[in-house]
């Protein structure tokens, strides 16, 4: 058990990394592009216009976390 | 997925995205390794090579086996599902890059110092205890061997990804390579590591080629057509790198007025 929690950890940090907010805001972002496409809206500017958000929202939170 | 046949404007794209791939795998798998050197380094000078090359030879070969067992297996997803899901990782991970760069180019993350890194490994090595097991150096072997495979997971990570969402598992896995002999030889004529790489540019370089592609193949996998097909690849690159200089800028301007004080990432 310990070592799946282990095993489990280490990919969290792998992929995740320091701000869980980030895989979820591209998830959401990633999920929001898909209802576009389908519903009939080409929407190819939405991802990279969230990924801005999230990165400047992530490192606005880690600069100001000691404030 | 739109993939018209190729022509002369085609054979323009393919030659970008495959040099950016090729370029992408190749800095990381330089930035990972020179780590990965300094740590066999400070291993190898104190306590001998034998041990420490053998762990450095078996990491080797497990990160070999990764590539070779998982490329193929990802293959065999249908390209939109393989786009979606190696897109949405390379975006997640991408971004991790890409935001340690920024903060440590805008002084809020301290710089990785390799001769330091090389200086504590090597005071660890020399105070270690000696435990022999099948006939090796067990300190050496063990710390050489998570050291290269820990660097080089992100490495085999990157490969797999970039070449197999591009069908070019082959060349992803030759501009690695070719890294790493760079990496071994620069290292083994400098006798020492290799604090002079500019390791955050490169850091810097490989977030924003990640995320990039991410971005690019993450849309194309949740139905998206980008103006342009695989030119408009070139576009995300360039948005996102002025969207970094911005946010450097600013970090900076912050960090400078003093708010906040003392603030890590």
């Amino acid at each position: 058990m310990r070592y799946l929690r282990s095993f489990g950890r280490f990919w969290w940090n792998f992929i995740v990394g320091d701000d869980w907010r980030v895989a979820a805001g591209i998830a959401f972002a990633l999920g929001v592009t898909s209802l576009f496409t389908h519903g009939g809206i080409d929407a190819w500017w939405l991802l990279p216009l969230a990924v801005a958000l999230v990165l400047a929202g992530s490192l606005w939170r880690a600069t100001h976390r000691s404030a | 997925m739109r993939r018209p046949a190729l022509g002369a404007h085609d054979n323009l794209d393919v030659s970008t995205s495959t040099v950016l791939l090729i370029l992408g795998a190749f800095l990381a798998s330089a930035v990972e390794m020179v780590e990965a050197l300094t740590i066999v380094l400070g291993v190898g000078v104190v306590r001998g090579w034998r041990s420490t090359l053998i762990g450095v030879g078996a990491a080797t070969i497990v990160l070999a086996a990764l590539i070779a067992a998982l490329g193929p297996a990802l293959r065999l997803l249908p390209i939109v599902t393989l786009r979606l899901v190696v897109g949405a990782l390379l975006l997640a991970f991408g971004l991790q890059w890409l935001r340690k760069a920024i903060l440590r180019t805008s002084g809020y993350k301290a710089l990785h110092d390799e001769d330091e890194a090389f200086r504590k490994e090597r005071d660890q090595a020399a105070t270690a205890a000696q435990e022999q097991r099948m006939g090796l150096d067990w300190y050496s072997f063990t710390v050489a061997f998570k050291g290269v495979l820990l660097e080089g997971l992100e490495v085999v990570f990157i490969v797999i990804t970039f070449g197999s969402a591009q069908g070019r598992l082959g060349l992803a896995a030759a501009g690695a390579g070719a890294a790493v002999v760079l990496v071994v030889v620069a290292g083994v004529l400098a006798r020492g590591p290799l604090e002079r790489v500019p390791e955050n540019t490169i850091k810097f370089a490989v977030g924003l080629l990640l995320t990039s592609f991410g971005c690019f193949w993450a849309a194309e996998g949740v139905g998206v057509h980008w103006p342009g097909d695989e030119l408009s690849l070139l576009g995300v690159i360039g948005f996102l790198g002025a969207l970094s200089f911005a946010l450097v800028r600013a970090l900076r301007r912050q960090r400078l007025a003093g708010l906040p004080v003392g603030a890590q990432a």
